[in-house]
């Protein structure tokens, strides 16, 4: 436990020090700002249009976040071979995976919040006064989060078996078809018996990102129902479990150079 | 990755710019399939929805400066935005309002703006305004009040209704075509009016319909006048002198009214009131 | 109880993603490195010193054979909590400070944070980089992260020490202090096994070599019954002698080499040195030094090295070096 959290921090203390970061969250800063802008050019949707860019922005840069740090932390530790200083301590393999996982996560939720935080500003200053019906927003980032986690474990995964590029684009083109899940159902109906059956079986495994997106909805103040908040967390949980696992089963046997 | 995204700000940036510049009349639009859209969004269907909703905005601002009369591309720019953003009402609304209005004001297509409104409908069906814009153009715009004022009808169950709907509905469903009818139409749309736009159209039609009703009753008097003096009258004034008018009464952009050479009641010179906005 | 058991411990690599062909580091090796010893670990490049330590420290896993360490199997991860180890090369944290890295390796072990706090600083003044505790890594010399990764194997204060060529990129001043740091940790009853190709090292603070080349165990044993047991010849220096003294050693002498006004006398190694040194006396030569030569470690090790076709040896002391003679 104590080697966990050893690794834990270590690893968003690594992740703090990225410049790479801080140019990210100033761009999603930026972005979060032209939300006021287009409210200003358009027509009756200030609001909406400032929640919907603010979420798509922290949604697309804390990506961004979780793809770089994800791949790239784990891979610098086994090229770099300063998993050696680690693995000849006392310390399991799957306590070195959880650990970087758990920092990871870390640094993602102080990043997702801090960009939070300035998108409540924003939404502030323009409207004025915040109340109740402003609480949809966080919800949606709620989810963002859990989407976010589960990028992490898919690049955690993809990073103990192959090379960083390779990593960020198995990572990326999972995150894309996490999202057309519905497509690809809707093909299979369309399709002969066993294609049907694959499709629909490669629908229930690949991880569902469409489900947990919650940003037009939070857009127009909808909040989410209690039930499916518990039943979607339970559910990306569960996903993150088997990738962790996975991830621990190949990296239990793996030489390291 | 510093680069992509300083790429896709500065993008977003001079799109929105552009937009509000372009002086091209036909904007090219590469994908017109909004489930398409929606699919590549990955879950920003919201922002590309408002992005979509802000370019037909611009795009109508455009067009109505340009006086052609020329918006082709508006029901296709409505119909992604609201593929994209089945909940995006203003679309629904300002779509309806603009498509059915006649050019130059409008894009002349009513047969457009109900297709939008009932797809509206379909995806909100208990939001009572969109079976109030329903209503409003099968009276206004294509006269049919029996249509009309089951549209209306209908609204008015839905929950949140303002109460003159049924009434609304009551009178259309009596006296559709009335010019008071007509009045209380538009006054609705007036009151409720998002923005200036439409407040300024309706305000026109307003007072067109009080010109309309001002005219009405001014014909009344000369037939009067005629049958009391035996000739018709030259002018305003020769009501007045016969005391049935207090004073040359105005229409609503300040211009007196005048007889004209059918010995009826016309729009003095200078005029800014469109009778055909009564109608 | 051994510190270090290795069983017949085997590890072969593919080459390549598709191919079959399998190279063998290391073959079927057996020793034991006893406690509070110095073990040395010697051989060429790319002899599989660096594969044996890696598959100790499970970094790497092995194809056959086992291995216990302090009395513990290698899959038990635990036993890492008394042994340090020191990678050949190490590769630190860039964006860690000195103390912060050693703070994490403490934490690593378990030890608690004043605990780690004191002990870093005491390591740090140990490997002489204590004015470098601030210092971020990525700034560090090579002698200075050699330092910095003996510290972080002593962390833990562990019972038995890996270290794989320690010496490497030190001065003169750093590998006489890596010398006594070592000596110090046998004195303090620790375990030390050590991997190098530069034998006077060896030579200096090993209690028992073993060498390995192209994966197998040439030689192994106790480097005291090594070097004795390789007496070549004795050498007898003499200080200007005259002519008739030569002539009365010259049935004793091997050899012998003028070197300005001393003459060097090589004896064989199982001469009389009674009968040697009474005829010199006799003769009035002056007598500077009697030594017997032995053959170095460097010697031994290169006879082994070149006899590499012969199959390893099991077991423990190796009387080779003798059966030379």
């Amino acid at each position: 436990m104590n080697q966990i959290a050893a690794i834990a921090v270590h690893a968003f203390k690594e992740s703090v020090r990225e410049k790479v970061l801080y140019n990210l969250v100033i761009f999603a800063f930026l972005m979060i700002g032209a939300g006021l802008v287009l409210g200003s050019v358009s027509v009756g949707i200030n609001d909406v249009a400032l929640v919907n860019l603010g979420l798509s922005a922290i949604s697309v840069f804390g990506l961004f976040i979780a793809i770089f740090i994800g791949i790239s932390l784990v891979w610098k530790e086994m090229e770099r071979r300063t998993l050696y200083n680690v693995l000849s301590k006392p310390v399991a393999r799957a306590e070195f995976i959880l650990g970087k996982f758990l920092g990871l996560v870390l640094t993602l939720v102080v990043n997702t919040a801090i960009m939070t935080v300035g998108f409540y500003a924003v939404l502030w200053f323009e409207k004025g006064r915040l109340g109740a019906a402003d609480l949809a927003p966080l919800e949606a980032v709620y989810f963002i989060l859990l989407q976010l986690t589960l990028v992490v474990g898919v690049a955690l995964l993809f990073s103990a078996i192959s090379s960083p590029a390779l990593s960020a684009v198995f990572t990326l083109s999972l995150y894309v078809i996490g999202n057309l899940l519905g497509d690809l159902r809707a093909l299979g109906e369309q399709s002969g018996a066993a294609l049907r059956a694959l499709l629909r079986g490669l629908t229930l495994v690949l991880p569902d990102f469409a489900a947990l997106s919650d940003i037009a909805p939070a857009a127009r103040g909808e909040l989410v129902p209690g039930s499916q908040i518990v039943s979607h967390s339970l559910y990306a949980a569960l996903y993150i479990a088997a990738l962790l696992s996975a991830t621990i089963v190949i990296f239990e046997r793996k030489d390291l150079r | 990755m510093l680069v992509l995204a300083l790429a896709g700000s500065v993008a977003l940036r001079i799109r929105l710019e552009r937009e509000s510049t372009r002086a091209e009349v036909t904007p090219v639009m590469y994908v017109t399939s909004g489930a398409t859209l929606r699919r590549l969004s990955l879950g920003h269907q919201g922002l590309l929805a408002d992005l979509y909703w802000t370019r037909a905005v611009q795009y109508f601002g455009r067009q109505k400066l340009s006086g052609t009369g020329d918006y082709r591309d508006l029901g296709r720019l409505l119909r992604i935005s609201t593929e994209l953003d089945p909940h995006l009402l203003i679309a629904y609304r300002f779509g309806a309002i603009f498509l059915a209005e006649n050019p130059p004001a409008g894009a002349g297509r009513p047969d457009e703006a109900l297709a939008l409104l009932r797809r509206g409908i379909a995806a909100n069906p208990s939001y009572w305004r969109l079976w109030q814009d329903l209503g409003f153009i099968y009276y206004w715009d294509l006269k049919n009040y029996p249509q009309a004022a089951s549209a209306l009808e209908a609204g008015s169950r839905q929950p949140g209704a303002d109460l003159w709907m049924k009434t609304l509905a009551a009178s259309v469903a009596a006296q559709g075509g009335e010019l008071a009818t007509s009045r209380l139409l538009w006054f609705q749309v007036y009151s409720q009016a998002g923005n200036e736009s439409i407040r300024q159209s309706a305000r026109e039609h307003l007072a067109a319909i009080k010109t309309a009703e001002d005219m009405a009753q001014l014909n009344k008097l000369l037939v009067e006048f005629g049958q009391r003096e035996g000739r018709p009258a030259s002018s305003i004034d020769d009501l007045v002198r016969a005391g049935m008018l207090p004073g040359r009464p105005a229409d609503p952009s300040g211009v007196p009214y005048e007889v004209g050479n059918d010995g009826k009641a016309a729009l003095g010179p200078g005029s800014r009131v469109d009778l055909q906005m009564a109608r | 109880m051994w510190a270090v058991e290795i069983t017949g411990l085997t590890k072969d690599y593919r080459l390549g993603f598709w191919s079959r062909k399998r190279k063998r580091a290391l073959d079927h090796l057996s020793l034991a490195v006893e406690r509070g010893e110095v073990f040395g670990l010697l051989g060429p490049n790319g002899a599989g010193k660096t594969t044996l330590l890696k598959l100790l420290l499970r970094l790497i896993f092995p194809t056959a054979g086992s291995a216990t360490m302090l009395g513990r199997p290698l899959n038990d991860v635990r036993v890492h909590a008394r042994i340090g180890y020191l990678p050949e090369n190490p590769h630190l944290y860039d964006h860690l400070t000195a103390a912060e890295f050693l703070n994490y390796a403490g934490w690593l072990c378990g030890l608690n944070t004043v605990t780690r706090r004191d002990r870093g600083h005491q390591l740090l003044e140990q490997v002489g980089l204590a004015e470098s505790a601030g210092v971020p890594l990525r700034r560090f010399s090579k002698g200075m992260v050699q330092r910095l990764g003996i510290a972080q194997a002593l962390v833990n204060d562990p019972e038995l020490i890996f270290l794989d060529e320690p010496m490497s990129g030190l001065d003169p001043l750093g590998r006489r202090q890596v010398r006594d740091l070592i000596l110090n940790l046998r004195r303090r009853g620790k375990t030390v096994f050590f991997s190098t190709h530069i034998l006077p090292d060896a030579e200096m603070l090993c209690d028992r070599v073993a060498i390995l080349h192209r994966g197998r165990l040439q030689g192994m044993g106790k480097l005291r019954e090594i070097l004795d047991s390789s007496v070549e010849s004795i050498e007898l220096v003499l200080q200007d002698p005259a002519a008739q003294a030569l002539e009365a050693l010259a049935p004793f002498a091997l050899a012998s080499v003028r070197t300005g006004d001393r003459v060097r006398l090589e004896l064989a190694p199982n001469s009389d040195l009674d009968a040697v040194l009474a005829a010199a006396i006799r003769a009035g030569a002056h007598i500077a030094s009697l030594n017997p030569v032995k053959v170095s470690l460097e010697d031994y090790f290169l006879a082994r090295i070149e006899g590499s076709g012969s199959p390893a040896t099991h077991g423990q002391a190796d009387r080779r070096g003798a059966e030379r003679e």
